[in-house]
Formats: C-alpha cells, structure tokens, sequence
C-alpha cells in the first residue's frame, strides 16, 4: 500500500489509520497472502495506543501479522519486573519498551555533586537493566528498548550539552549506557528515539500539548515515524528485509547520458555541484554493499557504453561491485526478472532505483511486491532509500559481510558449468564437501533466519523464532539437522535446514527447507541420506513428510516422490502427505557431495 | 465558509477517522452516538479536524467541547 511506503504522510496515517488497516486486510485475503504471526507487547512510560496501532499497520503492510499486549498507562517496570498473569500467558516474541524523557527518574538539579549525578545515572541503568533482565529470563524473546530522546527545554542553554548537571549531558550519558548493553548483549536492540526525534525536529516532535492532554510523549502526527522504526527492526528479525538494488545509470548513477554525450562529459567526481550529488550517492550504494547488499544494474544502454561510465575514473562505483549488469533495450521489469532469477531471489526482495517515473511506474505495475522508492532530485536519492527501511539491520553477520562474495563466487561457478557438457562432471569438479549435524549453538541465529526467509525450497513454510529453533534442538524427541556446503569456489554457509520429531515409530518431518544459491548441487540428497541414517540409527521405521503448497513454494510439490516415497494422502487444497519405509533397499542418493 | 459547508466537511472527517460511510453527524451528536467515539479516538478526531481546516485547537477548547456544534462553532471562529 503506497500510503505506508517512505516518504508517507504521517498525519494522513495516524488519523485514518482504522481504514487503511481495514484495506490491508482486505488486499491480505484478496491475495491469499500468508502472512507471519508474531506477538508483540507494548509497555509504555506513557500513552501508547497509537503507536501499536501504527506498527500493526506496518507490520501488515510488509506481510506479518502480530497479536499485540498493551500494558496500563506507566505500568511499564511493573509488567516487566514483577509477575502479571496476563502478560505471562501472552508470552510475546518482541516486548517493545516505550520510553522518553518523561520517564527518568530524577534530573540533576544545579547544585548536585559529580559523585551524586553518577548515582542518579547508574540508577536509572539499574532500573533498565532489571526490566531486561527479568524479561530475558521470563520470554527469552527480543527486546525493542527506546533510548532517550533530548529535553524540549534547555534551561542552561547551550551548556546543557557538556556540564554534569544539563538533562542534555544527562540524557546522552544514559544513552551511551544503554548503547553498550546493546553491544554486549544479543536480543537487546535500541530504538533511537534520539535520532528519529532530532529528523523529524524536536520542537514539533516534542510538543507539550500531547503530554499534558493525552500522556503523549510526541505529537500524534510524528508517531508513524516511531511506529516506522519499531516495525523496521521487528521486520528485519523476521527475515522481510530486502536484499538487492537494481538500479538504472544514466541520471541515476551518474549526470547525463552515456549513450549520447559520451564518457568524458557524464556529470561525475568532486568539481561540480551535481558531479558531488552523483559520486555521494553512489558512495552510499557502495556502503550497502559493503553491508551485503547486492548491486545490480538494469539500464537502457549498450553494454560499452554502461561499462564506459564505470570506468570512469570518478566512479566509486566498479564493474566487481555488481553482480548481474543487464544493460540492453529490453524492457526494465523483464531485466528485473532476470536479475531476480541469476540471483535466485524472490523479485519482491529486491529494490528499483530508477530517476525516471515512466520506468518505476512500469516495474511497480509489472512486479507486484517490488520496491520502487519514488525519487525526485539527486540530492535526495540517498536520504530516501536510507529512511525506506528496506535494509534495518539488527544482526550483522560474517555472512552478510561475505555475502557478495559468495554471489561473486556463484557467477564463476556459472562460467564454470558452462564448460562442461556433462551436469555430473559439473558436479564433481565442484569438490564439494558437506557438513550435516544436529543444530549447534553457533549457528541458532542464521537456522531462524532462514525459517523465516526461505519461501521457495521450503516443504511447510514453517517459520520458527530462535527461541523455538533452541527448544528442539535440545529435545530428543526430534532430531535436527542443519547443513553447511563449500566448494571450490567458497563457503555457502548453512543452506539447508531440517526439523523432524519422532514418536510410534514413526519420524515426521516438521521442516525441511533449502537456500535457492545451492540449488541442483546433490545438497537435498546429501540431507536425505543424513535423515535415513539418523533414523536407523534411532530404529525408526518410517518417515512421513509433508507438503503444504504456498504460492512460492512450487518447486518442491513433487519433492517426496522424487526422493522415493509415496503419496498416502492429499486433501482439496493441494497439501500431501508421503511416506517412505525405511529398509535395506533404501539407497544414499548422494552422488557428488562428500560428506566431512 | 458558511455553518453548513463545516458540517459537510465535518461529516468527511467523522466517515474518514470511523472509517464508516453511514456517518453523518449534526449539531448534538456527541461521543454516545457513534460507538468508537473513545477517548482515544476522541485525540485522533480533534487532529484529524485540525488537519482538515488547518486550525489548533486549544486544551480549554478540547476540554470542554460538548458536542460537534462546539466543535463547528470553533472551527469557525478560526477559519475565515
């Protein structure tokens, strides 16, 4: 819905916000989307109504569904601290903590000492501190905590930025405390009030008259931009955020047209005006990459021409930062396609950036899902893909920082195949060795991560929230297996992911799910064998697996019969059950892949 | 803008913030008639006004304000 998507119009939001939920509902249905539940609750230093009925609104918006507990007015350290019935049964997946300024217990007044000041900061850290210990230890869930947004008033003016006794000075040690428990402690994330209050302006965001009347800790106009923020981190935990840029060059990347006004007279580099807007946005593209983001291009050029303008030498931006550069007359959205294809992403993952309105009208038209962020000047191109929200991110990986590494590794293996006539000698010239094991530890983190992202490969679109994934990774009722593969060319990482709880005999698989990037390497058939053995080993005679069809996961509808079971049961809606004796005649389908 | 105009566009506002297009509201409506009408929804309505006139209104305004007569009666001492 455009209306949610950056730059919104937050009043338009907040005041229509019972409509536009009945609408995103509606187009839920209509498009039989299916949506992950989540369960959130809000637990405010002061009103908080609007601001959970925005994040529904956001979250819905970008295919999550969550169930909401609201604390009492104030009753924030309470609810977190002691026991409360209610709020125990609702056992959440995310507690949002809604504070501000309001909320601190005492300010230094003028005439305190250094030694008392540092009490009243390390006071209300402890008091932090306690809410999120109690409810790590009662939820194991995800905290969203509010650091403090600066004080509307400033009696000591501008020295309240560095005497001990400013709320400025103040406010700014606490939330560097709160920052670093941020650092040392996984679950913890920090919604920077301070920020996205100073962005949207302090004076409005602050206006007395929404606390005096309503306990408001911001005008109601500026609270989608909070719920915005809140609703970014919760979706970037659950995997929805997106992973790719496609983006266009001529005034786009660069000033001008490659293709007409020739390499040397593109507006580029650190003279003019423009030239700086141009090389700054494209050192903000080279950031994301840097972060894992892949770059990819999608212009209307001759391919000379596009590299020309890369080979320029003010360009930041250098042919090895893109993986896929589809510059050709085609049009843009069946490029966008087949850039979603090489890369094995869902297209709705993938980001357009295009100056010209014509082609984003026809990719948003074309590609239900894509996200085509409307850009008007170079300039702003930057501040409005950096406030989309398309790429919040909460935990930053080893394999985010080598992730255009491994694409980089997969376009070479692509080169690679195209030299042999046989798959097979493909495969095995691949050296490919794989690790199957029980879930670790280690990899808990990235296992969720991809129950929650993996659409395509993916049997029963099961999602599991890290909590979940730790649980039955200690009961042995189930037996998981996880899957790591490396080849000649590189690590993949954990690419596949098994879930399955035995009982009667019986083994039945809850989850069994595959990254897109390893598709067609044997991996599925190594994690079969892995299965089969593990449940001999358990003297187990059967597994019974399941497909429930989604409208991504086509793929893997015949995935059962293919691995040799039968089909035992299929209802109307498409979802089948299969079954598969385990004896001496089950063989290893593994041919390619050995196993370390 | 005369009385009626403000009760025509007070009616848009009402459909909009209640999202229900059977609403039409006149001089003593008041919170009882219209079932979301909370005190909550009584914020989002006062800004969602603001909004449509381009007015503030004031604490004492909104404190005391009956029925949506009081409200066009303010609305109207402050557009022109």
């Amino acid at each position: 819905m455009r209306e949610l998507e950056y730059p919104f119009d937050a009043g338009f939001i907040v005041t229509q916000k019972k409509k536009i939920k009945r609408r995103l509902l509606e187009q839920i249905k209509d498009t039989h989307s299916s949506c992950i539940p989540t369960r959130v609750a809000v637990l405010g230093g002061g009103t908080t109504t609007d601001v959970k009925d925005c994040i529904e609104l956001f979250l819905l918006h970008c295919g999550i569904e969550p169930v909401f507990y609201e604390s009492e007015y104030n009753r924030y350290y309470q609810d977190a601290v002691f026991s409360n019935d209610e709020l125990d049964s609702f056992h959440p997946d995310f507690v949002y903590i809604c504070t501000s300024n309001h909320n601190i217990t005492e300010y230094p007044a003028i005439t305190d000492s250094s030694e008392y000041i540092d009490g009243l900061v390390s006071n209300e850290i402890s008091k932090f501190t306690a809410i999120w210990d109690a409810l790590f230890q009662r939820f194991h869930c995800v905290i969203i905590q509010n650091n403090f947004d600066m004080p509307y008033l400033r009696p000591l003016g501008n020295r309240e930025a560095w005497d001990i006794h400013g709320g400025v000075h103040f406010l700014s040690r606490i939330n560097m405390a709160f920052a670093e428990y941020a650092q040392t402690h996984e679950g913890l994330y920090i919604c920077d009030l301070n920020w996205i209050s100073s962005d949207y302006g302090l004076k409005e965001w602050a206006d007395p008259y929404f606390w005096y009347m309503y306990k408001y800790a911001m005008a109601l106009e500026a609270i989608p931009y909070l719920s915005y923020n809140v609703a970014n981190i919760i979706k970037s935990l659950l995997g929805k955020n997106m992973k790719a840029i496609v983006t266009d060059l001529d005034n786009t990347l660069w000033g001008g047209v490659i293709g007409d006004d020739g390499v040397e007279n593109i507006s580029l580099g650190s003279e003019g005006s423009k030239d700086q807007a141009y090389q700054a946005f494209q050192r903000y593209l080279k950031r994301l990459q840097t972060q894992g983001i892949l770059l990819n291009i999608d212009s209307k050029n001759d391919y000379e021409n596009a590299l020309a303008g890369l080979e320029h030498p003010d360009s930041i931006l250098k042919k090895d930062d893109f993986i896929d550069i589809r510059a050709n007359w085609d049009p843009k959205d069946t490029n966008f396609l087949e850039i979603a294809k090489t890369l094995n992403l869902l297209p709705e993952s993938m980001v357009f950036i295009d100056d010209n309105p014509a082609e984003r009208h026809i990719v948003r038209e074309q590609i239900p899902g894509a996200k085509v962020p409307e850009l008007t000047e170079i300039s702003y191109f930057a501040a409005t893909v950096d406030r989309s929200g398309f790429f919040e991110v909460t935990n930053f990986s080893a394999d985010d920082l080598d992730r255009n590494i491994m694409y980089q590794d997969n376009a070479k293996r692509a080169r690679f195949e195209k030299t042999f006539s046989d798959y097979g000698e493909y495969l095995l010239s691949l050296e490919m060795k794989a690790k199957i094991r029980p879930f670790e530890s280690l990899y808990l983190a990235r296992i969720a991560q991809l129950t929650n992202k993996s659409n395509q490969f993916n049997l029963t679109t099961r999602r599991y929230t890290r909590e979940e994934i730790e649980i039955v990774s200690e009961d042995p009722q189930y037996i998981t297996l996880y899957g790591k593969l490396e080849d000649r060319f590189g690590d993949n990482g954990v690419v596949s992911v098994l879930i399955a709880h035995c009982g009667d005999d019986k083994c039945q698989v809850d989850l069994w799910l595959m990254s897109c990037r390893v598709l067609k390497r044997d991996m599925e058939c190594a994690m079969m064998d892995a299965l089969v053995s593990e449940c001999k080993k358990r003297k187990i005679g059967e597994i019974i697996g399941f497909y429930y069809p989604t409208k991504k996961n086509g793929m893997v509808r015949l995935f059962y019969e293919e691995r040799g079971f039968t089909k035992i049961e299929e209802d109307e809606n498409g979802n089948t059950v299969w079954k598969l004796e385990i004896n001496e005649s089950v063989e290893k389908q593994n041919k390619y892949i050995e196993i370390v | 803008m005369t009385r009626e105009e403000v009760n025509k566009t007070m009616d848009e506002v009402f459909q909009d913030v209640f999202d229900d297009e059977g609403i039409h509201v006149t001089e003593s409506t008041t919170a009882k008639d219209i079932a979301d009408w909370d005190s909550m929804m009584h914020v989002t309505l006062c800004v969602a006004i603001e909004r449509k006139f381009g007015i503030k209104f004031n604490m004492d305004q909104v404190n005391t304000m009956k029925n949506v007569g009081e409200m066009m009666d303010i609305v109207l001492s402050q557009v022109s």
